[in-house]
């Protein structure tokens, strides 16, 4: 299925052959302190195979991978056997590790923005694997550093290796950490989430940089991502684990086609998941924004400040009465700027926003006009009891009846009970219903969903956007969906707008943006977003947009 | 947990010595017997007698009064003030007035402090009253700064940007919501600052600068203690033990309160 | 780099502005007439107004102010009222002890506190860690003038390795470092504690960072991790505390002056009180308020130097 052959020289390995594998877990358990956290786990990786390792959060795939490196946390107590070349690592002693960590393995980690020491050049940083396992002179190693950071993509004319972290992208950075993790050519290399953090055009670099870099070195890669669109555009073979346990392995073209362990199929359906919009004639425009500019005021340089920057540049957009309207766009594009702008939390300095024509942020707006924010640990005063949370909104109109709590609660399937108990009892996807429950309790007329799914695992993600597509069409609400996720929106909205740089660059029916994007930048978003491949034999097969991220 | 117990006891001890001294104590603190000076401890002078033939005893126990009091009052005084001038710099980050309340911090941190006390009780008369101030003006910037660190994260929280959404006014929220989620710091500091007004205090009347005869202060009787100090060492050890005690049970406190309150580590307990 | 440092030193400048005022107004309220308690109680009231127009006491205060500060720029601190001595003469001469004093005692807190933070912190939770916390809970507990009393009473009174007080001044070196050798241990000692107390916990916290992890996957051992990648971003929060320990250091080292007999700024600025000798606890505080002042500033310089993130 995959297109790699062409795309990456080196050619395809055959996936899970005859040769030994280079890297087996065998029967590998491990508990932190008392507590189990990997059963059982067998996985044989070939050289130059790529094995992606997928699961949602908590079901250990980091864990496993850390097992390999010998980088487990205090307290760790892993069983089994981790071969590497047929030896044992568990075995091994930590100076034995040290000594093969960076030359036989190499590991790229989740945060680009953290992983780097921000007190070191970047080229330092390259140079000091290389002169950790080899008695190289500096200078030498600083050669071997600078070729390593341009094969990774970072052009020394544009980003020498003099340069230190805070001075690059995230996008930037991750590319320093893999040329840590390749400087030695390790037989071995190990990324956890490499993209997780990254923007979906950067996700797409990324991902490709690191395909072929595997491919023309040789190198096996253990791939740990929890997003099985990415598993499907650069994967060999694929891993499925789930609570410490592999619960299937096999070719990834097969296991995503024939989907025969339930887990895995779940976990493909909530990928691929639509949830059900009744479709609606737009009423009266309701919230109308015009040449809205929010500018920030410019860095200072000595005792002058430099010119504002525009974090929204003259941007107009209109949400009609029981509209669903999207807006995506890559972090630093101005929609969450423009969000809290619209939420009347921050000034504009040019334009103006009003909601059934008053102003944004007077009282009467208030009302008619509620949010649910992205993170769920976030959003809920950790001292406060579910009721009291519930009924924040109500503080504008008086007391919130107990009655009302009760209803907003059964609306987003939670039980009257539930008032009375405190918000770190319930998990996040519980604590985005009680979120929901919170927005729409003074049953307002447009509700703010900003970034709402995106710290969820996929199936209960699946679950959250039914429950807002059931409420939107019951209720009539009009919505303004905000979000860096394509498939997310494609669901869940009846137009899209797309912002770049502080300005929105398209905007139109969904279906007819993602179909027919006309602007390069919605293509190229589009085209960068990593694709499930059809389902087949399943139940709804319209897999056009999986979930990009 | 043990620091947290043997800090609770320590402190209670100290502090239930303070109040046991409004109403009794074993002699009394103002009749001088000179033959019965520097008397080492004994069944009659538990702690001994001090250079004037006063019970030791009892002095530590009315001199606890004026530490605690002096210290306690001055750590009212930055809390009183420095809270609310945190939180409103905070509610108006970027603002005139965060910037007013950040350079008056800036200032008073500019001073070193103690000399600043110095000159103050020095130049407006020793006393505890002035010893109170010139330790309170210190904790002002103190508890400012901190409920500014604090509160700052917290207005970029979610939470926060729901109770903007819901229409709730600045003061409002820091009241409703911001202070509530300072006040682990809070107290931990609190103990903190408490200690240090006690270690100044005792500085100060030592240099004799704070509480004026006949009220016993522990630093007084130190200063008092200097000179007989190869005589009868007990007069120096027995107060200097008292501040330390007093100092070590505070922190302890402090300590085991931050572990105890610290939301990462509630939040595993949950 | 320079606008951080050119907006730091604005702001600094500023300080000393407002310090300055604010030092000159609590002398101007305090009681007490300098020309009259030179005279005497039964001086008469036509003399004590010569003498005050001779000290310059009459003067407008805006002007006296203004003539204060002028006089400060160019290194003219005033004439003592007391001893008819220019200031800056008397400074210099205790600033001969106060100042080595002030250095040793520095010196002998980082030198104790940065070996027992980095151990405490790399042996989290084990015996060495444990004896570290407790050594620095009753490092922080003890007023330093009583560990001074304490060092008097153990080391020159009963063992008489060191002399009691006092100051013989620098035509000995070595008698003049021996005397201010329990000073120094009694200054540094509470330093020594809250730094390796900072070093621990901040050490503690770089341990957990991811780019340490990253150090760990390239094949750095942990000893290897923790000198080239953990020590320096711990430094940082140590600068920060040094910064503003150094007015503590001021403040106990006036008082620790008292209780050796060290003839430095401490026991000038107390000796200036009592004998309402204003102009020489003005220029003295003003002097103590500038040091920190420029420490704050060195620190900062120091921020610049460690971390690159400041360099733009």
């Amino acid at each position: 299925m995959s297109s790699s052959g062409l795309k990456y020289p080196g050619g395809e390995p055959q996936a899970g052959g005859q040769r030994p594998p280079l890297l087996a877990l065998d029967h590998l358990s491990l508990r932190i302190h008392d507590t189990p956290i990997l059963h059982d786990v067998t996985l044989g990786l070939a050289a130059g195979e790529i094995l992606a390792l997928t699961g949602e959060s908590g079901s250990g795939k980091s864990m496993t991978a850390f097992a390999t490196m010998g980088l487990l946390p205090k307290g760790a107590r892993p069983q089994g056997r981790i071969a590497l070349h047929g030896t044992d690592l568990l075995s091994e002693t930590e100076a034995q590790m040290s000594a093969r960590r960076g030359r036989d393995i190499g590991m790229v980690f989740q945060e680009p923005m953290t992983a780097l020491n921000p007190f070191h050049r970047i080229g330092d940083q390259v140079a000091e694997t290389i002169r950790i396992h080899q008695k190289t002179s500096r200078g030498e190693a600083n050669r071997q550093a600078a070729e390593t950071l341009a094969r990774t993509g970072l052009d020394p004319a544009k980003i020498p290796p003099s340069r230190y972290p805070h001075e690059l992208s995230g996008g930037q950075r991750q590319r320093v950490v893999i040329a840590m993790a390749i400087a030695l050519k390790p037989k071995l290399l190990i990324a956890d989430e490499p993209t997780t953090a990254l923007d979906v055009t950067t996700q797409a670099q990324i991902l490709d940089l690191l395909h072929g870099l595997v491919r023309s070195d040789g190198m096996a890669m253990l791939l740990i991502t929890h997003d099985l669109a990415v598993v499907a555009q650069h994967a060999d073979r694929i891993a499925v684990m789930k609570t410490g346990r592999i619960v299937e392995t096999g070719p990834t073209a097969q296991v995503l086609a024939e989907r025969k362990h339930p887990y895995t199929r779940a976990l493909l359906e909530a990928s691929a998941h639509q949830p059900h919009l009744t479709p609606k004639a737009p009423g009266a425009p309701l919230l109308v924004a015009k040449d809205v500019v929010r500018s920030y005021p410019g860095r200072r340089a000595g005792l002058k400040r430099g010119a504002p920057a525009r974090a929204v540049d003259g941007v107009s957009l209109t949400v009609a009465s029981g509209e669903r309207v999207g807006l995506v766009g890559e972090s630093g594009c101005g929609k969450s700027t423009l969000t809290r702008a619209i939420l009347g939390l921050e000034p504009v300095q040019g334009g103006s926003i009003t909601l059934g024509g008053q102003p944004v942020g007077s009282k009467g707006t208030r009302r008619q006009m509620q949010a649910v924010f992205q993170d769920p640990y976030g959003s809920f005063n950790p001292r406060h009891r579910v009721g009291k949370l519930v009924s924040e909104p109500f503080h504008l109109t008086g007391v919130a009846p107990e009655t009302a709590i009760a209803e907003a609660l059964a609306e987003v399937g939670l039980a009257p009970e539930d008032a009375q108990r405190h918000i770190h009892a319930f998990s996040g996807g519980q604590r985005q219903r009680i979120a929901i429950a919170r927005a729409l309790i003074i049953r307002p007329e447009l509700v703010i969903f900003d970034e709402a799914v995106s710290a969820l695992d996929v199936r209960v993600r699946a679950r959250i956007l039914d429950l807002i597509a059931e409420l939107t069409n019951r209720h009539g609400l009009a919505s303004l969906f905000i979000s860096h996720d394509l498939g997310v929106v494609r669901g869940i909205t009846d137009r899209v707008m797309v912002m770049r740089a502080g300005k929105i660059v398209e905007q139109g029916p969904t279906a007819s943006v993602f179909d027919n994007p006309q602007h390069w930048y919605t293509k190229l978003l589009l085209d960068a977003a990593p694709k499930l491949p059809p389902l087949s034999g399943g139940g709804d097969t319209d897999a056009g947009w999986p979930h990009a991220r | 947990m043990k620091s947290l117990v043997l800090g609770a006891v320590l402190t209670v001890l100290v502090l239930a010595a303070a109040l046991l001294s409004f109403a009794w104590t074993p002699g009394d603190v103002t009749s001088v017997d000179i033959p019965a000076r520097l008397q080492p401890p004994s069944v009659q002078h538990l702690l001994g007698t001090d250079h004037l033939g006063r019970d030791m005893l009892s002095m530590i126990m009315t001199g606890a009064r004026t530490s605690l009091a002096v210290a306690l009052v001055a750590v009212g005084i930055g809390m009183g003030l420095g809270v609310p001038l945190g939180l409103a710099a905070a509610a108006r980050q970027g603002g005139w007035l965060d910037e007013t309340i950040m350079r008056f911090n800036d200032l008073v941190f500019a001073f070193p402090s103690l000399v600043i006390a110095i000159l103050v009780t020095a130049l407006l008369g020793p006393g505890a009253i002035n010893a109170i101030l010139a330790i309170g003006i210190f904790n002002i910037p103190v508890f400012a700064r901190l409920t500014r660190g604090a509160a700052l994260p917290l207005w970029h929280r979610e939470f926060i940007l729901a109770a903007r959404t819901a229409g709730k006014s600045a003061l409002r929220i820091s009241v409703e919501h911001i202070l509530p989620n300072t006040t682990n710091l809070l107290i931990v500091q609190g103990t903190i600052q408490f200690s240090l007004g006690i270690l100044a205090e005792a500085g100060l009347s030592y240099v004799g600068l704070g509480a004026q005869p006949p009220i016993p202060s522990w630093g007084r009787m130190l200063a008092d203690a200097q000179t007989m100090v190869a005589l009868a060492p007990h007069v120096a050890i027995i107060p200097g033990t008292a501040i330390v005690l007093t100092v070590l049970g505070l922190n302890l406190l402090g300590d085991g309160l931050r572990d105890r309150l610290d939301p990462r580590l509630q939040g595993r307990a949950a | 780099m320079m606008g951080y440092l050119a907006r730091r030193l604005v702001s600094l400048a500023l300080s000393l502005v407002v310090a300055s005022a604010v030092i000159f107004l609590v002398v101007e309220v305090a009681p007490g007439d300098p020309a009259s308690f030179m005279l005497g109680m039964n001086a008469q009231s036509d003399t004590v107004a010569a003498l005050r127009s001779e000290l310059g006491l009459d003067l407008p205060p805006v002007q006296r102010y203004l003539a204060w500060i002028g006089g400060m720029m160019t290194g003219d601190f005033g004439v003592s009222y007391t001893y008819r001595a220019p200031v800056a003469q008397m400074v210099a001469e205790r600033v001969q002890v106060s100042l080595p004093l002030a250095l040793l005692a520095l010196g002998l807190a980082v030198v104790i506190a940065l070996p027992a933070g980095i151990v405490a912190a790399t042996h989290r939770g084990k015996a060495a860690d444990l004896g570290v916390v407790g050594a620095t809970q009753l490092g922080v507990a003890i007023p330093n003038f009583w560990f001074a009393m304490l060092l008097v009473l153990l080391f020159a009174l009963k063992l008489r390795w060191f002399s009691a007080g006092g100051f013989p001044g620098w035509s000995d070196p070595v008698m003049a470092l021996k005397s201010l050798t329990l000073p120094a241990v009694a200054l540094a000692l509470p330093q020594a504690a809250i730094l390796a107390r900072v070093l621990r916990s901040s050490l503690i916290d770089i341990l957990s960072e991811d780019f340490m992890r990253t150090a760990r996957a390239k094949g750095l051992s942990r000893r290897q991790t923790l000198w080239r990648h953990g020590l320096r971003a711990a430094l940082i929060p140590v600068l920060t505390i040094l910064g503003l320990q150094f007015s503590f250091l001021l403040a106990g080292a006036i008082i620790i002056e008292q209780v050796f007999f060290l003839p430095g700024l401490g026991r000038l600025i107390f000796q200036a009180i009592t004998q309402r000798d204003l102009i020489v606890v003005e220029s003295v505080t003003m002097l103590l308020v500038f040091a920190v002042i420029a420490v704050n500033f060195l620190t900062d310089l120091a921020y610049v130097a460690a971390d690159p993130r400041l360099r733009r």
